[in-house]
């Protein structure tokens, strides 16, 4: 559904973000993107969404290159970013200004959204508070029924019971013909909704993979004490928290937290296993 | 429903959908929540849900009956008893072996446990 090929980018042409970055991401997935400050985790949304310009390289989004911005493909893309601008209207006139842009805007579950939300109908955007208008953005995306869904860190400024109820719109959002992509820090808002990862690092894409793979590889678990085999630990109270090779085929949960320390640290101990 | 951090999430889903048969809250023939319906409901992702029904279908715990959804298989409680039965040998008890053999708790004792701990709580 979406190929990007030997991307460079950079904002400064003598320093660049990506080199050589290539990835796809296929529909009826929710991707998990990680990676540390600066990474380059919203540069990549933007570039898949066309909102910036690589040096070189081929993307093909939906069949279109981004770049070009064709509305065919922007009524099929709907872009959470982090930091938003909205205008002093009301819902119900921003709606009206935005969702003709989309062919299939369903206004029924646009309500239903804002409903979930506890977002009060005839509210003006400007009175908001972050969290309210944060909320409004992501019902307001999801109602557009994009088939390309990027968020870059949507549960930032979401009340506790909002997470929950986010959780609960993505887990439905979710159908065999969308791709979501969604960036986080907050991976513990997210764990358990995301099944792939991918983390970013170094100019590249260090790890991707499915939860399910992740497992089948690696074991995470508490140790008492350290050995060889284990290829990333951090003390914890009752011992370590270990990232060991997963080779006694055992079930483990995915602490994402973990395997993103272990990514940052431990490349060399863990690409043979992941290629 | 919480999740527990150390076991893998389609697996604590499992124990959850075969608690759900033992205790007969769904019965034999009955429809199991769907795919999605448990996704929201647990706030995890479908494609999780969907490796826990593969999962128990392989085990005869629910069948998949096409465009229409998942249902409780006939024998589902009977083998859910089966399914338990081979996690509980494999991974809980060696750990209370381990203690057992540690503390140098003798089967003598643990007989005795054994039956106040029925008797208090399944034969009142």
């Amino acid at each position: 559904m979406i190929t990007i090929n030997n991307l460079n980018f950079g904002y400064n042409k003598k320093k660049l973000l990506f080199k050589d970055l290539s990835m796809q991401l296929s529909a009826g997935h929710i991707y998990g993107l990680l990676g540390k400050n600066g990474a380059g985790k919203s540069t990549l949304l933007k570039n898949l969404a066309g909102l910036v310009y690589a040096q070189s390289g081929k993307m093909d989004v939906l069949g279109f290159d981004p770049a070009k911005r064709q509305p065919a493909l922007l009524s099929q893309i709907c872009f959470i970013p982090e930091e938003f601008y909205l205008p002093a209207v009301k819902i119900d006139a921003y709606v009206k200004a935005n969702a003709a842009f989309y062919p299939n805007f369903d206004h029924t579950y646009f309500a239903n959204l804002l409903a979930e939300f506890d977002i009060p109908a005839g509210q003006k955007l400007i009175d908001m508070s972050y969290g309210q208008k944060k909320k409004l953005i992501i019902a307001f995306g999801l109602a557009t029924q994009a088939k390309f869904v990027i968020m870059d860190e949507p549960t930032n400024g979401l009340d506790i019971p909002s997470k929950a109820q986010f959780r609960k719109i993505m887990a439905s959002a979710l159908t065999e013909d969308r791709c979501i992509i969604i960036s986080t820090h907050q991976v513990r808002d997210l764990d358990n909704l995301i099944d792939t990862v991918i983390m970013l690092d170094e100019n590249s894409v260090a790890l991707k993979a499915s939860v399910e793979e992740i497992t089948n590889k690696l074991c995470f678990k508490r140790v008492k004490e350290i050995d060889d085999t284990i290829i990333y630990a951090e003390p914890s109270l009752s011992g370590y928290n270990a990232v060991v090779p997963n080779f006694h085929d055992e079930d483990s949960k995915l602490d994402l937290e973990l395997l993103f320390n272990a990514v940052l640290t431990q490349k060399n101990k863990l690409k043979p296993i992941f290629n | 429903m919480e999740f527990r951090d150390n076991k893998a999430i389609y697996l604590q889903i499992a124990d959850y959908v075969c608690e759900h048969i033992l205790l007969s809250k769904w019965k034999a023939d009955e429809k199991v929540p769907s795919v999605r319906e448990m996704a929201v409901e647990l706030e995890v992702n479908p494609n999780t849900v969907m490796r826990t029904y593969e999962l128990l279908q392989n085990k005869n715990i629910i069948n998949n009956k096409r465009g229409i959804g998942f249902f409780v298989a006939d024998e589902a409680i009977a083998n859910v008893k089966d399914y338990r039965k081979t996690q509980f040998m494999e991974e809980e008890l060696p750990v209370v072996f381990r203690n057992v053999y540690l503390l140098n708790i003798g089967f003598d004792e643990l007989q005795t446990r054994y039956n106040s701990f029925v008797k208090e709580n399944f034969n009142s």
